[in-house]
C-alpha cells in the first residue's frame, strides 16, 4: 500500500482522446438535430438524448465511473431515481391539479 | 488523512467527494425540475425566449468545457505516470479554459443585459409570463453553474501548486482526482444546460 496504491490502473491517453473525440462529434450531431429540425417534434426528446449519452461517456470514462464498484453505481442510480421520482411525481400533480 | 502506518485511504475519500456530487445532482434537480415543469405549461413562450440565445457562444462554450475534462483527465494519468510538470502544465491549460468559457459567458449575459433583460427590467417585465420565467432560469442556473466553474479554477489553482511541491504524487492523487469529479460533474451539468437553453427552441 505504501508504494503500490490500489487502483493504480491509467486509464490510456488513446482511451480519453477516442471519448473526448466521441464528444466533439455528439456535440456537432446534436447541434445539427436542433439546427436542420432533422427530427421534427421529437428534437426535445432527441437533443435530450445525445445529452445523455455525452453525461454517460463523461461518468464512465473521466469519472472512472465503470472501473467502480457495484455500490457506488447504485448510490449513484439511488440519487438518480430520487431526481426523477421528484420530477414524476410534480408532473402527476401538475398534469392531475 | 494518513494514519500512522502510512496508510491513507483513497477509496474513502473519493466516496465521500461522490457523496458530496450527489447533493449537488439534487441541488441542480431542483432546478431542472423547475425548468421542465414551466417548459410543460408554457411551451411557446419558452420557444420564443430560448431563440433570443446566442447559439454559436453556446456551442463554443460546450466544446470548451469539454476539452478542459479532457484536459483534467489526463492531467491525473500524468501525475501517475510521475510526469508532475506536464500534469500541472495540463491543469493550467484545464484553468485557462474554465476563465475562458466565464469571458464568454460575461460577454453573453452582457448582450442580454445591453438589450435590457435582466432579472425585474423594464423590457423583460413587458414580456409574457413564461419568457420572464426563462430568463429568470437562464440567470439563475447559468449563473450558479458559472460559480462552480469559478470555484472549479481556484480548486484547481491549488492543485496545481500542491503537484509542483509534490504533496500530490503518484502515491497520493486522492485529492486531484476528486477535484476532477468535481470538474467533471460541472461539464455534465452544462452537458444538459445547453440543449435547454440554446437547442430547444
Amino acid at each position: 500500500m505504501n508504494d503500490q496504491p490500489r487502483e493504480m490502473h491509467i486509464v490510456p491517453t488513446r482511451t480519453y482522446a477516442a471519448v473526448w473525440l466521441v464528444l466533439l462529434i455528439l456535440l456537432a450531431a446534436t447541434l445539427a438535430v436542433a439546427r436542420l429540425q432533422l427530427l421534427a417534434r421529437y428534437s426535445v426528446l432527441g437533443s435530450l438524448l445525445i445529452a445523455t449519452v455525452k453525461a454517460g461517456l463523461v461518468l464512465a470514462f473521466f469519472m472512472h465511473l465503470m472501473y467502480e464498484g457495484r455500490f457506488l453505481k447504485s448510490l449513484l442510480l439511488l440519487t438518480l431515481s430520487a431526481l426523477m421520482l421528484f420530477i414524476g411525481l410534480t408532473f402527476v400533480d401538475v398534469w392531475y391539479r | 488523512m494518513s494514519t500512522p502506518t502510512g496508510h491513507i485511504d483513497a477509496a474513502g475519500k473519493k466516496m465521500g467527494m461522490w457523496f458530496f456530487l450527489f447533493t449537488e445532482i439534487l441541488f441542480f434537480g431542483g432546478m431542472f425540475l423547475l425548468y421542465s415543469i414551466y417548459r410543460y405549461k408554457y411551451a411557446q413562450d419558452f420557444h420564443n425566449a430560448a431563440a433570443e440565445e446566442n447559439i454559436v457562444l453556446g456551442t463554443v462554450n460546450t466544446a470548451i468545457l469539454l476539452t478542459s475534462s479532457f484536459c483534467i483527465a489526463l492531467s491525473i494519468s500524468a501525475v501517475r505516470r510521475g510526469e508532475r510538470f506536464f500534469s500541472s502544465w495540463l491543469q493550467l491549460v484545464t484553468i485557462v479554459m474554465g476563465i475562458a468559457f466565464l469571458v464568454i459567458k460575461y460577454f453573453e449575459w452582457m448582450a442580454k443585459i445591453d438589450i435590457g433583460i435582466y432579472p425585474d427590467s423594464p423590457v423583460l417585465l413587458k414580456m409574457a409570463g413564461g419568457e420572464i420565467i426563462f430568463f429568470g432560469l437562464y440567470y439563475v442556473m447559468t449563473g450558479l453553474h458559472g460559480l462552480h466553474v469559478l470555484v472549479g479554477c481556484v480548486v484547481i489553482a491549488f492543485m496545481m501548486r500542491f503537484t509542483l511541491k509534490q504533496t500530490i504524487h503518484r502515491g497520493n492523487v486522492a485529492r486531484l482526482e476528486n477535484t476532477g469529479l468535481y470538474w467533471h460533474f460541472v461539464d455534465i451539468v452544462w452537458i444538459y444546460l445547453y440543449p435547454l437553453f440554446y437547442l430547444i427552441t
